[in-house]
């Protein structure tokens, strides 16, 4: 029993999808403008990934491996649409500011990866508990992105300001990069730095060598 | 094989790649699938018109509050004749395809458009307007000045136009290039469009560039909307009795 919480707690932190397997970087690079969005989207996503994993993992022993991924694809493009549909009807300021990126998680890598590498083999409540934890992981990621945005791009976190800008006669200018999509790169970047840094483990090898002699 | 439980557990017995059992498993797939997006999308459509009713609302009322204006007060309008009438028909017909430059299908026998009078004085009327964008319908408002023929304000607040290139139709920098626009030359000719690169004269207005198909689209059902099927007989009703 002690291994299943393992699969829940390990890819949240050391075995992340988006920093060890940079999986599902796109979204986070659009929806990160705000935590309110990145926490709406982590949420969409955990729902996806936990329902397609459990899913699949049900019917794992009968899936023809021909057609396998189109399986997987239609249970996971019917679970963003309903996700998709609850927003738009519950939530119409979300869904509008989130625009087409709910329902592109239906192209989110860490989604059909996770059912491709661990739904197919592992039984449901497994499943249940690696798709939680790869959402959490996620999400983790997601926050953290959303947080250094929101407040350096807009000086505010959850829409409620903190730093007060110079346009409201504070202090504090906003740095416009932070609204824009590169700077979810950046800071993606440097997290994976810091993780890897604290995990040197995780270093891939370069994929083509340094030539000989060729500091010259 | 009488015995159904017994087909389905010879049916789950079979191996994997068995044609019978692929096709089997594609359909009951798709099957489960397709009911469970169709039961959502059902019992969710009236809150998910609701919601997208109230943003037109509010466009409706975010165009009211950028030009300063009073409350709007509704009037009827019955298209064909451009008469206001008591209340809405209700009844809707089929346009046929040569006369729908807009695309719109079915079209409504009486109107609701929004009338702004400063004591008596027609200063602002909004139409609501729809038509085929790029590959959505796009829905808005048009809201033109008393004199019925320059523009004051246009917004669309419904589309599913693509992100980045078509649905910046939605945004300012766009909307913000139609104020002081004309639908009509003096002889009531409708010159209104939506060009590619620079605007010439009063009635253009520049495209959003890569939107060409969403630019013509625009031009079309401002056309139609404006046009004799549309709510041309109410405007020159309007022209004739406001602006003597």
């Amino acid at each position: 029993m002690s291994r299943l919480p393992h699969s829940m707690i390990s890819p949240i932190m050391a075995n992340n999808p988006v920093t060890l397997q940079v999986l599902g970087i796109c979204s986070a690079l659009a929806v990160t403008t705000s935590i309110s969005t990145s926490l709406v989207m982590s949420a969409a996503l955990i729902f996806v990934l936990t329902l397609s994993n459990f899913s699949i993992s049900l019917i794992r022993n009968h899936i023809p491996s021909t057609i396998r991924l189109i399986i997987q694809i239609t249970i996971i493009a019917s679970l963003v649409i309903v996700v998709d549909q609850i927003l738009q009807a519950y939530w119409f300021d979300m869904s509008k500011r989130l625009s087409v990126f709910v329902g592109l998680i239906v192209t989110n890598c860490i989604v059909l990866g996770r059912a491709e590498a661990f739904a197919m083999k592992n039984p449901p409540l497994a499943s249940i508990q690696d798709g939680i934890g790869n959402g959490l992981g996620y999400s983790l990621i997601l926050v953290i992105v959303g947080f250094i945005r929101e407040l350096l791009g807009a000086g505010s976190l959850f829409g409620a300001p903190i730093l007060i800008s110079v346009s409201d006669g504070g202090w504090f200018s906003p740095i416009g990069l932070m609204a824009l999509p590169p700077s979810a790169f950046f800071i993606l970047g440097l997290v994976v730095w810091w993780v890897r840094n604290r995990h040197p483990e995780q270093v891939e090898e370069a994929q083509v060598p340094p030539k000989e002699g060729a500091q010259q | 094989m009488g015995n159904p439980f017994f087909s389905w557990k010879s049916f789950l017995a079979l191996p994997n790649d068995h044609p019978g059992k692929i096709i089997g498993i594609a359909l009951i797939v798709a099957g489960i699938a397709s009911f469970l997006v169709s039961f959502t999308a059902v019992t969710l459509q009236p809150l998910r018109e609701a919601n997208r009713e109230r943003a037109g609302k509010a466009g409706m009322l975010a165009i009211i509050e950028q030009l300063g204006a009073k409350s709007p007060e509704a009037r009827f309008v019955e298209l064909s004749s451009g008469k206001y009438v008591k209340k809405v028909s209700g009844i809707w017909k089929q346009l046929i395809p040569s006369r729908d430059p807009a695309r719109i299908g079915l079209l409504e026998d009486v109107a609701t458009v929004y009338e702004i009078r400063n004591e008596g004085a027609l200063s602002l009327v909004i139409l609501p307007i729809r038509g085929k964008g790029y590959k959505s319908t796009l829905k808005g408002f048009l809201a033109l000045e008393g004199d019925a023929n320059t523009v004051a304000a246009v917004k669309f607040h419904d589309h599913d136009e693509t992100p980045g290139i078509g649905a910046n139709i939605e945004k300012d920098s766009w909307t913000g290039r139609w104020p002081g626009r004309e639908i009509a030359d003096n002889s009531g000719e409708i010159l209104i469009e939506v060009v590619k690169g620079r605007a010439k004269g009063i009635h253009e207005v520049d495209g959003i560039s890569g939107a060409t198909r969403t630019g013509n689209g625009v031009s079309k059902l401002l056309r139609f909307w404006l046009g004799p099927d549309g709510y041309g007989p109410y405007l020159d009703r309007l022209k004739r009795e406001d602006l003597k």
